[in-house]
């Protein structure tokens, strides 16, 4: 369902000529509505995106904590993950509209539980990829088992740990645009906006699908330059 | 059961790789008869490994030529040329999805033989390198590495290939199983007479198990070709005598057997003296005799009786031949 | 974060019971999604999967199909659908075109993945004993790579069914229809449609996994078990 209090809507009757004509691509009308639809699109996106990622961030690194452990709660986790990644966006924000109600947070639930699905077993990979004769080595040189997973396991990981959240970072900004199916928020919603009218208005479509694809491309190349900082011995691209 | 065994000529063969400024193998020239078990042997580097992937053609040369029985193997199809030679690598590639039976019965089944030939040819060979039938019906994965070089070794074998090429086929087995299957090759070198060159790094295995060693230094250069005595005796230069080793003497007395020198009649009285079996090497010997002071030895046939005395002098002449 | 004020358990009572009130309505609908959710892996399996399988057994193209599916994934699926529409117009052409894109980047990555990290020893031992490249792809590459290419194939069906709902937008039909519609099917309708894409979407993963298991050569299967954080690796 698409809330009504949108932003503006492209005025028919004292639009360019381009607008009206419905043309590829209307500048005057990218520029005019840059600040009251797409700009404000933009940042909400931004906004969910960061929130998602960051909370799914924390919830990971604590679940890897817990996983390393104890290492039975690996399976249940994995389990749970495979049919949570089975349930398709638009089917789990309604989901979760009787428990939060139509608001931010069931938004915000939704994707954090995706980037979970993708950062627990990247982050996982990434702590169970250290060679097993540098733990035997870091464990001959007499490092306890807290030293050797904080001077050893994670700084091995991080390269892993970034591929991860190079995907999560890109899926989120992909799922984030179908979040305007329940709420008025996000690059999705002009999209969805144009498209209620039986002749689809192509400029805001487009205007706002190449900002959802370069945020997406500009946060991935934004990791890729951070884990080449982070992880210089790894050459190699993991993803 | 073999089809017999070809000769293989290397002719001033040269391979570059591109980008890289030295030769990879210079104006190689090997002649290797029909049966010979060549050992490719040097430093990594030395371009044995390359020496061996131009026979099938895995990897082309830039220069000169290989003939295998007189023909250019660039007269062949590659598909026809492999279809002739066995391949064995260390890391063996059997095929992880197929059972053994199935890795062994691979060629025959590309060669179109019918399912009652593949299944006896199979059990055959796999009695050859000492493999139960039962083995037939498993999957690599659930072998040993000794195990599966073994079945790498059949599967080379299966169409009968006449060349046989083998690159560090027992590198990553452990010393004791290496040995076993270093025995093992070398008696069924004899019982099938195939043309082998095998590429090592390890100069114990070469001359343990070559007719003839080829000693490749660093660019591809040969450094010596000949049989493992004639090497041992007479390195060609300080590269050779130095990758043989400063104990060469005690490496050639390894290569004779007691039982194949002319010993000393027995003395009348030869209770107290020191014992070794026909089948131990010279070096041994000289190592016991060594340790327990003396300058003779008796040798013992298969039956346990003496047969003749051997000298610490006799060994001293050997090296001298 | 309101929760005690906006849950109510009943909802999902009602959306079951909506289930069970329009049973061949909601079959109908379905049906509608899965038609073009075949008709999109369809078109994708048949160009990407070709694709993959070729560069991956020459070695060649790392970057094309590696990249394929970080641009698959920044291509969020509302922008293609609304992106064909504007050029192929309403309707199912234009919903299966966008499919069958989202479909492409797994399916290439993985096909390639899975052909060019067959294990290189056993690529060689292959050549060496005179198999043509033909019978090195369909004899060894193939079958051994056949699990993580049935993987690239499983995720795209997912990615499908799951975004296929989406299509509705577009005039896509399907079960979305009744997602993005809560005027008229209230929100036990809207519950009861998205319960129903679930179960859908879990049916064609579960499917797709036994499938693949029968598939695998027995040789693969032994002594490996694979781990659930692998499946999951890939996103939708």
């Amino acid at each position: 369902m698409i809330a009504s209090n949108g932003p503006v809507i492209p005025n028919f009757g004292q639009a360019s000529s381009c607008v009206l004509a419905n043309r590829t691509f209307c500048w005057d009308w990218a520029r005019a509505h840059w600040h009251d639809t797409l700009w404000p699109a933009l940042e909400q996106h931004i906004e969910l995106t960061a929130i998602a990622v960051g909370i799914g961030f924390a919830i990971s690194f604590a679940l890897m904590f817990l996983a390393h452990r104890f290492n039975r709660v690996v399976q249940p986790i994995g389990i749970v993950s495979a049919l949570l990644y089975t349930v398709p966006s638009l089917a789990l924000f309604q989901l979760l509209v009787p428990f939060t109600g139509v608001t931010t947070t069931t938004v915000e639930v939704a994707l954090v539980a995706y980037t979970l699905v993708i950062l627990f077993p990247n982050m996982l990979d990434g702590l169970r990829s250290a060679p097993p004769e540098v733990l035997d080595a870091a464990r001959g040189m007499g490092l306890t088992r807290s030293q050797i997973l904080w001077r050893v396991e994670i700084p091995l990981a991080v390269p892993a740990i970034v591929s991860g959240l190079r995907i999560a970072v890109i899926s989120t900004i992909s799922i984030a645009t179908i979040a305007a199916t329940l709420l008025p928020k996000g690059l999705g919603y002009p999209i969805f906006f144009a498209l209620q009218d039986p002749q689809p208005f192509k400029t805001e479509i487009y205007a706002a699908g190449a900002l959802a694809i370069g945020l997406a491309l500009a946060c991935d190349g934004a990791l890729v330059v951070t884990r080449r900082l982070l992880a210089p011995w790894a050459v190699r691209s993991q993803s | 059961m073999s089809s017999g065994a070809a000769e293989i000529v290397f002719d001033h063969v040269t391979k570059r790789y591109s980008g890289r400024d030295a030769a990879a193998l210079s104006e190689l020239s090997l002649d290797i008869p029909a049966g010979t078990f060549c050992v490719l042997v040097g430093p990594s580097g030395g371009g044995k490994t390359t020496a061996l992937k131009l026979v099938n053609r895995l990897i082309s040369f830039d220069e000169g030529d290989i003939r295998i029985d007189g023909r250019s193997i660039l007269e062949l199809s590659t598909v026809e040329l492999r279809r002739g030679i066995g391949y064995v690598i260390q890391n063996v590639g059997l095929f992880p999805h197929l059972t053994i039976g199935e890795n062994v019965g691979t060629v025959p089944k590309l060669l179109g033989w019918d399912k009652k030939r593949i299944q006896a040819r199979t059990a055959e060979l796999l009695e050859l390198v000492g493999l139960e039938e039962g083995d037939a019906k498993r999957y690599p994965a659930q072998l040993s590495g000794g195990q599966r070089q073994r079945v790498g070794l059949a599967r080379a074998l299966a169409a009968d290939p006449p060349v046989l090429l083998m690159d560090e086929p027992f590198g990553a087995l452990d010393p004791i199983t290496r040995h076993r299957l270093q025995q093992e090759l070398r008696r069924l070198h004899k019982e099938v007479a195939k043309t082998v060159i095998f590429v090592t790094h390890d100069i114990d295995e070469a001359i343990l198990m070559g007719d003839r060693i080829a000693i490749l230094r660093n660019g591809g250069v040969l450094a010596q070709y000949d049989t493992p005595d004639a090497i041992l005796a007479h390195p060609a230069d300080d590269f050779v005598a130095e990758f043989i080793g400063e104990d060469r003497a005690l490496r050639r007395l390894a290569l004779h057997q007691l039982g194949d020198l002319e010993l000393e009649p027995l003395p009348a009285a030869s209770n107290n003296l020191l014992q070794a079996s026909a089948r131990s090497t010279v070096r041994n010997a000289v190592s016991l005799m060594l340790d327990a002071g003396t300058d003779s030895l008796v040798v013992a046939g298969d039956d346990g009786n003496p047969i003749g005395v051997l000298p610490l002098a006799l060994a001293t002449k050997l090296l001298q031949s | 974060m309101i929760v005690a004020d906006s849950f109510h358990p009943g909802t999902f009572v009602d959306a079951l019971r909506f289930i069970g009130n329009h049973p061949t309505f909601l079959a109908h609908k379905a049906a509608e999604q899965m038609e073009l959710t075949l008709a999109a892996l369809a078109i994708a399996m048949l160009i990407a999967l070709p694709v993959g399988i070729v560069l991956g057994h020459r070695h060649r193209g790392a970057n094309l199909a590696i990249g394929a599916s970080i641009i698959g994934r920044a291509l969020p699926s509302v922008v293609l659908i609304g992106a064909f529409l504007t050029v192929l117009g309403i309707g199912f052409v234009n919903n299966m075109v966008a499919l069958a894109v989202l479909a492409t980047g797994p399916l290439l990555t993985n096909a390639y993945l899975a052909i060019e990290g067959v294990d290189r020893d056993v690529v060689e031992a292959a050549r060496g004993m005179g198999m043509s490249g033909a019978q090195v792809l369909r004899l060894v590459e193939l079958p051994l790579g056949l699990p993580l290419l049935f993987t690239g194939i499983r995720i795209a069906a997912v990615t499908v069914v799951a975004t296929a709902p989406i299509a509705a937008v577009a005039g896509g039909g399907g079960l979305g229809d009744v997602i993005v519609n809560q005027a008229s099917y209230r929100l036990s309708g809207v519950l009861g449609a998205a319960i129903c894409v679930m179960a859908l979407s879990a049916g064609v993963w579960l499917a797709l996994l036994a499938l693949q298991r029968a598939l695998t050569p027995s040789g693969i299967r032994v002594g490996r078990v694979p781990t659930v954080g692998k499946l999951v690796k890939e996103e939708q």
